[in-house]
């Protein structure tokens, strides 16, 4: 069996804030193959956006790693210790390199005052040994492959110049024209219209598919995941509670938690459904629940809910692919 | 029949901007020729895309936004109302009856006053009540209603989840016992748990309280569940129009037939067959002639490019304003 393509492995990132020290992600471990795509769901807050922004080292400076937390990128047979590349220099194989990423909001990647065009060559300047002319023949080729229309003018324009949708589609091309391994997209098309989004995740689709890419696709939306997916991991509250293929987790959810937000989604072929929300909020990384970190919402435990107060939950695995963290699974409950 | 509670008749809104150079000072038209009627107690959808027109159509109907052309009726009881000329103590009344809710979990709620003082502003401001302890009778009930208890009321706003903070939104805009409440979203979704939550609480609100509802969203599957009646929007204009049900089994305009193929499927077995529409929404200072969906509209034919096709009921309630609905069934 070939290595992932990327290995992340008990991973446990807190923050030091004035109110004390926030875990944000906790013993996380996830694996992503080459060419698969991975979608990573869960609320808000849940701690997404951190997991993916540790694969980059990208985290702010409160961020503390907790000792035994690993992160393995597997690149032309060579292992590369992620958390431990301390130097800028050892850092170029992950930033923009091996590794690029998409974020939700488009304006946070462009700098304001520097034209589009100049910000995509720049950056395919510093990872390879292209001329500027060469660099610059690439980044319109790429603008043009992500259907944004007189892509020779737009490269001369500022971020500011477009519009929500082709800032998008823009940063979809900055960010796959240095062909990385591994793609992170944190919620790209979250702010865009559902036609839109159509077409972004259509483009996304199709240059996995030329490229032979990674993605791991950070989306609170299960539709999207449905539509993009290859396996899903589902996170709550800085646990992963569900991991399995998209047809297991979507089709026959296993983790409670999982269940409550589809059953919260409305849907189009059953307007008779009442939309079920999960009960209560998230509660605050601050004061994460003892035993199970999903008890005090969690509408299943019936019988056993004094032992989810109180034991945590280890993975029961139903088989090779389908993993959940919860008791009732482990009593064999759930196929 | 029942009674209309806010109707438009052939309303417009138009923004002009500042001229360059010589020539026509151009104008927004970011509504256009609108005609809809909301039936009192009804919980009226509207949705469409990015920059469609649908929270300026929702401000006009609050008179929030300038009338151009046209006008808005609102009837109640004994009273009727004519927004473009409404003024003085008749236009103070019906900001007590009309309301707005930003359907966004980080709209501005003041970060220096308690929650109790965000939901008791209207009712100080528009002089409701005569005594503190009436108002806190009063903010008590209507926070008790969006399961706001004491203790929150003590608090500021940052303390608060996505969920509360719509929460707080909501109690807001019903502390002054409106008849007509505008419930505007935001592009970026909320999670869906939470957006669940604050959907059935509207619902639950309508049905109890026989508010009348304009809910603004860009996402149909919402619409779908929470709505009667939808009205689809395109580039300043309402293009479709219909119970729910019927918008959905008798789909008549290809943008709405665009909007709904673009829902991502639930079920990971049927992908990409989504009818992609192509390009984007154009600008409404100059919008095509003839159909306004016609740059991007998979049917369109020669007609459509001069031809502003006719505002027509298909059925019983349902309007429709394309040459070829009746191919497209
Ligand atoms: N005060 C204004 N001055 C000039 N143009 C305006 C003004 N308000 C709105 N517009 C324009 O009118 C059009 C309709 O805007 P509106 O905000 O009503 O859209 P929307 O359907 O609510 O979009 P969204 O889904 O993004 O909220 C847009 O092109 C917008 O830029
Ligand atoms: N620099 C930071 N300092 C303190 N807390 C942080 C920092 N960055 C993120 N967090 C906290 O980590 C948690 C997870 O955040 P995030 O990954 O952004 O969630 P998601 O992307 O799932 O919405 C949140 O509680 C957030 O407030
Ligand atoms: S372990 Fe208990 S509380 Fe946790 S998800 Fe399972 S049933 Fe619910
Ligand atoms: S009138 Fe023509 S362009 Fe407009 S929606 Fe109908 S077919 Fe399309
Ligand atoms: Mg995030
Ligand atoms: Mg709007």
């Amino acid at each position: 069996m070939t290595a992932p393509l990327i290995s992340v492995k008990d991973l446990t990132l807190r923050f030091k804030t004035d109110e004390g020290l926030v875990t944000a992600v906790n013993t996380v471990s996830f694996d992503i193959a080459s060419g698969e795509v991975l979608g990573l769901v869960g609320e808000s807050g849940s701690g997404k956006s951190v997991t993916a922004k540790s694969l980059m080292m990208l985290n702010a400076d409160n961020s503390v790693y907790d000792e035994g937390s690993k992160i393995i990128l597997n690149i032309d047979d060579r292992e590369h210790d992620v958390l431990s590349l301390k130097r800028p220099a050892e850092q170029m194989i992950i930033r923009g390199g091996a590794i690029s990423m998409i974020f939700q909001e488009p304006m946070a990647s462009f700098a304001p005052a520097i034209t589009i065009g100049d910000q995509m060559v720049e950056q395919l300047m510093i990872h390879s040994t292209m001329t500027r002319a060469e660099a610059r023949e690439i980044s319109i080729e790429m603008l043009t492959r992500v259907g944004i229309p007189e892509p020779a003018q737009r490269f001369g324009q500022y971020a500011f110049e477009f519009s929500g949708g082709m800032r998008q589609r823009a940063m979809v091309a900055m960010a796959l024209s240095t062909k990385p391994r591994l793609l992170i997209a944190d919620e790209p098309t979250t702010a865009l219209d559902v036609t839109i989004q159509a077409q972004v995740i259509e483009l996304m689709k199709d240059l996995v598919k030329e490229f032979h890419m990674s993605i791991l696709f950070i989306t609170h939306d299960l539709g999207v995941i449905a539509q993009t997916a290859d396996r899903v991991a589902v996170m709550y509250l800085g646990n992963i509670v569900e991991t399995g293929t998209v047809r297991q987790v979507i089709n026959s959810p296993a983790h409670p938690y999982t269940r409550g937000l589809l059953n919260s989604l409305p849907k189009l072929d059953d307007l008779d459904s009442p939309l079920t929300p999960v009960p209560g909020d998230i509660p605050s990384p601050l004061d994460r629940p003892s035993g199970c970190i999903f008890h005090t919402r969690c509408v299943e435990s019936g019988d056993i809910a004094e032992k989810c107060r109180t034991e945590i939950p280890v993975d029961s695995i139903d088989n090779a692919s389908h993993q959940v963290a919860c008791h009732l699974a482990r009593q064999g409950d759930q196929a | 029949m029942s009674d209309v509670l806010i109707r438009a008749n052939n309303l417009s809104v138009h923004f002009p901007l500042s001229r360059v150079g010589f020539g026509e000072r151009p104008v927004v038209r970011a509504c256009e020729g609108i005609n809809i009627e909301i039936e009192k107690g009804s919980f009226f959808g509207l949705v469409g895309e990015s920059g469609s027109g649908k929270t300026t159509l929702g401000r006009a109907m609050l008179k929030a936004a300038p009338i151009s052309n046209g006008e808005v009726i609102y009837t109640d009881d004994d009273i009727t109302y004519d927004l473009g000329t409404l003024k003085g103590p008749e236009l103070k009344e019906y900001r007590k009856r009309a309301q707005l809710i930003f359907q966004d979990p980080y709209a501005a709620l003041s970060p220096r006053m308690t929650v109790r003082d965000i939901i008791a502003e209207p009712l100080e401001v528009m002089g409701l009540t005569s005594s503190r302890e009436e108002t806190d009778t009063r903010v008590r009930e209507i926070a008790d209603l969006c399961r706001l208890n004491l203790e929150h009321l003590r608090r500021f706003p940052h303390a608060f989840s996505g969920g509360q903070r719509q929460r707080i939104s909501i109690a807001r805009a019903l502390v002054s016992g409106p008849k007509f409440i505008v419930a505007d979203e935001s592009v970026a979704a909320l999670d869906v748990s939470i957006q669940a939550d604050v959907l059935n609480l509207l619902n639950k609100i309508q049905r109890d309280s026989g508010i009348t509802f304009l809910f603004i969203s860009h996402d149909l599957s919402v619409i779908a569940h929470t709505c009667d009646f939808v009205a689809v929007m395109y580039l300043g204009q309402i293009v479709e129009a219909a119970p729910t049900r019927k918008l959905f089994s008798e789909t008549s305009h290809p943008y709405t037939k665009a909007l709904l193929s673009a829902i991502p499927s639930l079920d990971p077995d049927v992908r990409g067959h989504a009818q992609r529409l192509e390009g984007e929404i154009p600008s409404p200072i100059n919008p095509p002639p003839g159909c306004r969906f016609n740059t991007r509209c998979p049917q369109a034919q020669e007609r459509c490019r001069s031809e502003v096709p006719e505002w027509r009921e298909m059925s019983s309630g349902h309007h429709v304003a394309c040459h070829f609905s009746e191919e497209l069934a």
